[in-house]
């Protein structure tokens, strides 16, 4: 499959409560490294393995909860063809100037039915892994500072009309249905998991009954040892975990899932199966939803419902 | 270290705190039960309290789950709250305030 269209998650921007306590938590807990300031007061990360400028953005705010979740697309042609594509889906558009977020070139923002924001943008400077492109190393001192996710993976968000979501996203956007979780009747989805690559997912959506909520960003790690590693910082640093370290059934991802100093839910996992345009979707009936969501325990978890920000 | 004794009116449960961490995280280090516990981190909202005595170190929380009217009446997230002295409490927040409607059913925990 050649990979055009829409290429990957490209940035997350997530509302903190005190800036100070979120930047040594990204810095120092998390291993993010951090890219710049700008004048609005943004703080921008970037994994340590990630080549473009940032992938996660914090701004503090009254209340926490994500801002935008964006995605990368291949050409700026590409840019061009899917704003005017939105627009004639019936889906409003709007256009923030290149500049706007460091070293990120224009983009295109418009809110999906669940009443998120979600941007597509082109270019962003790439500022490397910190490694040569010419006879490189395996890895670099950032690789084992903190948590030390190699990218920001994936998200999945909370709100009302998940199948609107899946129809956009489908059809304008060019992903495609990997996962999904039935509610009791058999037909409603209570959740789905969509890919735009070859990954198990790229984004994710839960029905809910409040628009525009966070549930989790996701980051990267190469192991389920590393995973283990994550949750022995978190315990080092008092970092409040939801569940794990365990697995999900959905995805097979081995994974932990925690909170960030303001209460936004983050994942590290590891692992999953890669996924190709002829696969077919898997699906999980509301009995066995326990499973799906956690492998091992095998039963939901009152936080994976009802805590989201 | 200085712990204080914290007692949640809706049930009873009694436990001391240690002054250096949240009621919240008090209670949970304890293996206490009565407040809902959700991020702890002052952004969902699960573990709000009403402080009906005692006096207390508060840090930000979201805006979206306590106005500031609702602050200065003592309504506050027990995640967010370390105590300074002996305190009572009683639980506002609904562990289920958010499910999903068409999930309403319980869901087996």
């Amino acid at each position: 499959m050649a990979m055009t269209g829409v290429l990957r998650p490209g940035h997350a921007i997530v509302r903190v409560l005190d800036l100070e306590e979120s930047i040594d938590f990204y810095t120092n807990v998390m291993g993010l490294v951090e890219t710049g300031r700008d004048k609005l007061g943004r703080v921008y990360f970037k994994c340590w393995d990630e080549r473009d400028h940032n992938s996660f953005v914090i701004q503090q705010a009254p209340s926490a909860g994500i801002e935008a979740f964006a995605f990368k697309v291949r050409t700026k042609a590409d840019l061009e063809k899917f704003d005017s594509d939105l627009r004639a889906y019936g889906c409003p558009t709007e256009r923030v100037a290149a500049g706007d977020l460091l070293e990120t070139g224009e983009r295109v923002r418009f809110k999906i039915p669940t009443g998120h924001l979600i941007e597509l943008y082109a270019e962003k400077k790439e500022v490397g892994n910190g490694m040569s492109n010419v006879n490189p190393e395996a890895w670099c001192a950032a690789a084992e500072k903190g948590i030390a996710p190699t990218r920001m993976d994936h998200c999945l968000l909370y709100g009302g009309d998940i199948d609107g979501n899946q129809k956009l996203f489908k059809e304008v956007l060019g992903f495609d249905l990997v996962e999904r979780v039935k509610l009791e009747d058999g037909t409603t989805d209570l959740a789905i998991w969509l890919t735009t690559s070859i990954k198990a997912h790229d984004i994710a959506f839960v029905r809910h009954a409040e628009d525009g909520k966070l549930h989790h960003v996701s980051f990267l790690l190469d192991s389920w040892e590393k995973v283990l590693r994550a949750a022995d910082i978190m315990s080092m640093n008092r970092v409040s975990i939801d569940i794990g370290p365990t697995r999900h059934g959905i995805t097979r991802g081995t994974t932990i899932y925690f909170f960030d100093p303001s209460g936004n839910r983050l994942e590290t996992f590891s692992g999953g199966y890669q996924w190709y345009p002829d696969t077919e979707p898997v699906t999980w009936t509301w009995e066995e939803v326990g499973r799906g969501i956690f492998y091992h325990d095998r039963k939901l978890n009152d936080r994976f419902l009802s805590v989201v920000t | 270290m200085v712990y204080h004794v914290i007692t949640i009116e809706d049930t009873g449960e009694t436990y001391k705190c240690d002054e250096r961490i949240s009621v919240l995280e008090g209670m949970e280090n304890l293996g206490k039960k009565g407040i809902p516990v959700g991020c702890r981190g002052g952004g969902c909202g699960v573990c709000k309290i009403e402080i009906v005595s005692g006096n207390y170190k508060k840090r930000v929380m979201s805006r979206d789950h306590v106005s500031e009217e609702e602050e200065a009446k003592g309504m506050v997230l027990a995640c967010r709250v370390k105590p300074l002295g002996e305190m009572t409490v009683r639980v506002l927040g609904k562990m289920k305030k958010n499910v999903c409607k068409v999930a309403e059913q319980p869901v087996e925990v």
